[in-house]
């Protein structure tokens, strides 16, 4: 059992790694929910893995530890916030920047390079 | 009953964000005196906290009770309350700032603000790694938001990377927390002290790999090479009364640092003691030798400001690599200079960059300021007093730093710091120069003046350059004070824990 969690967590972690390394940002949001996964299940079994052991104190078969599950619940809604609101950033960049990809569509971003490198006008800033 | 004070940097601002989430008019007014009311309250509180922690007692508030290792602890001592004075000084100083009409761009400015101060006190003042975690991502969300505060293209821009390098962050501080609560047992930072001290050979790997992702969130935080790669962009990109709050948020990746790694894996940790020193000390000094020549190549004041936040963090970290009770206070004592000076010089950016029309704040030849005389000497005192210059701030602070170091980390310290002080000067100068000097004869019409209240803000945040020097003995001594207290770790233990520990005799 063991050798197939931590399996499942290193393919895991691997695959939201290597998604997060891409260039456009749908893939850099599944790769960070693979990784949000990944911790989630990491953070699980910090309490050890037992089969049949019961969630509270005091059962015949032994108890496992709580807190990691605590913890777990914790992240897992930090983990769903946080999707979420990458999520939106994505589809505000998309509408922003005419591209998906992280750093905004390369053609545009050098011809803004020559007429504002940062765009700090707020009165042409806060448009939209 | 005063034990109940040590929650409130946390409680207050959690509670006028909610007020402020309520408080729906059109008019920004109603919201401004409830976040002014707020603001009020906080700095009644922090200087409360710095007054109850003057004798050196370590307050600790048990949260419903739940006695540690296994309840939410929040403790208070001096370095808390000294990191949350300043936090809310500057929380003040960005309100002021705002109200002057950049908090109406957008929606919910101030009620986010609020959150924003509720995390970086929260972060200062939990005693345990894991609700550092959860206060870490408060103040990130919140930063979030204001970062794409009034919106626009640079700014999404600048807040994607952001926000992706730092969910990832979050991951490994997850991963981290996880382990060493997998090997240890413990997640409390009093309980993982004592903890720490009777690890055995087999779990020692484990633990060290658990510091070192730990220390690799932290400088993140911090930005320092080679993850300092957001900071330029999302600093330059952020309107000013959020750049300034942002000031302090390098510091809270250099007050973890300072935290964790003197109680946890301070004097007594025995074989894994002083592991994250060297880390420290070589990422540090790459940072001052990048920031410096980031300063020297921006086409732009805001960068160049931001460059020069990267050079004083590094200074800092640097600092803390040396290990040494000395330079610690030496960077307590620099750590309200660099914050106050950098969110200072951000106003002053942002008021010229509004002045000079189309130009913005690009170093081009362009139109003469509206207020060339006030801009020009914030500007020079700012500039001045963050590159170290006597009579100013800087040059104290830089100084004690300094003359902490010994050996061959003298010779690569002084030769580092002193050179990123030429370089930056030469190009802030060429800087100022092209700004105020090389202006067509003709000043701009458009544009907002510095008033009472931006004005207000930007020369207080300033005034910061003059105070230092003149209280400087009762700064230093007090940061002396706070080193005395961080370098006896088994006093926050026994407050905590509540007991006598054993680690009390390895530590003097």
């Amino acid at each position: 059992m063991e050798a197939i969690f931590s399996a499942t967590i290193g393919i895991l972690t691997a695959c939201g790694i290597f998604m997060m390394l891409r260039g456009r940002t749908l893939p850099i949001v599944l790769g960070m929910s693979l990784m949000t996964f990944a911790t989630n299940l990491f953070l699980f079994s910090m309490g050890r893995l037992r089969i049949g052991a019961d969630g509270l104190v005091g059962s015949k078969l032994g108890s496992i530890d709580p807190v990691p599950s605590a913890l777990v619940l914790t992240a897992i809604v930090i983990g769903f916030a946080m999707t979420a609101f990458v999520m939106i950033l994505a589809i505000r960049a998309r509408a922003d920047l005419g591209s998906d990809h992280i750093n905004g569509s390369r053609r545009k971003s050098r011809h803004d390079h020559r007429s504002d490198p940062l765009e700090l006008d707020e009165s042409r800033g806060g448009k939209r | 009953m005063m034990h109940h004070l040590v929650i409130a940097p946390i409680a207050l601002p959690m509670l006028f964000a909610c007020l402020l989430m309520l408080e729906r008019s059109v008019l920004p007014h109603r919201r401004r005196m409830l976040a002014l009311i707020g603001t009020t309250l906080q700095l009644v509180v922090a200087v409360t906290l710095l007054v109850m922690t003057r004798d050196g007692t370590i307050w600790t508030y048990q949260l419903g009770e739940w006695h540690p290792p296994f309840g939410i602890v929040l403790v208070l001592d001096r370095l808390a309350a000294y990191m949350v004075i300043i936090s809310t000084l500057l929380g003040a100083a960005a309100m002021l700032y705002a109200s002057n009409g950049q908090d109406a761009k957008g929606t919910n400015f101030h009620a986010l603000f609020q959150f924003q101060l509720m995390g970086i006190n929260g972060a200062f003042l939990t005693g345990d790694i894991f609700n550092l975690f959860v206060f870490f991502e408060i103040l990130l969300i919140a930063s979030y938001a204001l970062l794409l505060h009034s919106g626009g293209r640079k700014r999404t821009l600048a807040g994607m990377h952001y926000v992706i390098l730092n969910v990832a962050a979050s991951s490994f501080f997850l991963i981290a927390a996880g382990t060493l609560y997998g090997t240890l047992g413990t997640l409390n930072m009093a309980d993982l002290a004592v903890k720490v001290t009777h690890v055995t050979e087999r779990q020692q790997g484990l633990v060290e790999a658990a510091a070192l992702m730990l220390m690799a969130v932290f400088l993140l935080k911090t930005a320092i090479l080679p993850l300092h790669f957001w900071l330029p962009r999302a600093y330059a990109a952020a309107p000013g009364s959020v750049a300034v709050i942002f000031a302090i948020m390098t510091k809270v990746g250099v007050y973890s640092l300072l935290r964790v790694y003197t109680l946890i894996f301070g004097d007594q940790a025995g074989n894994i003691a002083h592991f994250a020193h060297q880390w420290l000390w070589c990422g540090g000094i790459a940072t001052i030798a990048v920031g410096a020549l980031g300063v020297f190549s921006s086409p732009d004041l805001r960068i160049q400001i931001s460059y020069l936040t990267l050079v004083s963090v590094g200074t800092m970290v640097a600092a803390l690599g040396m290990g040494s009770v000395d330079s610690y206070s030496a960077v307590l004592f620099y750590l309200p200079h660099t914050t106050f000076i950098t969110a200072g010089l951000y106003l002053v950016a942002e008021a010229i960059g509004r002045q000079r029309g189309r130009a913005g704040t690009r170093i081009v030849k362009s139109r003469r300021l509206r207020q060339p005389y006030l801009l020009g000497t914030l500007y020079f005192v700012g500039t001045l007093a963050i590159l170290g210059i006597p009579p100013f701030s800087g040059s104290i602070a830089k100084v004690m730093i300094l003359t902490t170091a010994h050996g061959y980390q003298a010779a690569w310290l002084w030769g580092v710091v002193l050179l990123s002080t030429l370089l930056g000067l030469v190009s802030m100068s060429r800087a100022g120069t092209t700004i105020f000097w090389r202006a067509g004869q003709d000043a701009s019409t458009r544009g907002a003046l510095l008033n009472w209240r931006t004005g207000g803000a930007a020369i207080a945040l300033l005034s910061v350059a003059l105070l230092i020097p003149l209280f400087a003995y009762p700064l230093s001594a007090f940061t002396h004070d706070i080193v005395a207290q961080l370098a006896a770790p088994g006093h926050y233990v026994e407050a905590v824990l509540g007991q006598a520990p054993s680690l009390g005799e390895a530590v003097q």
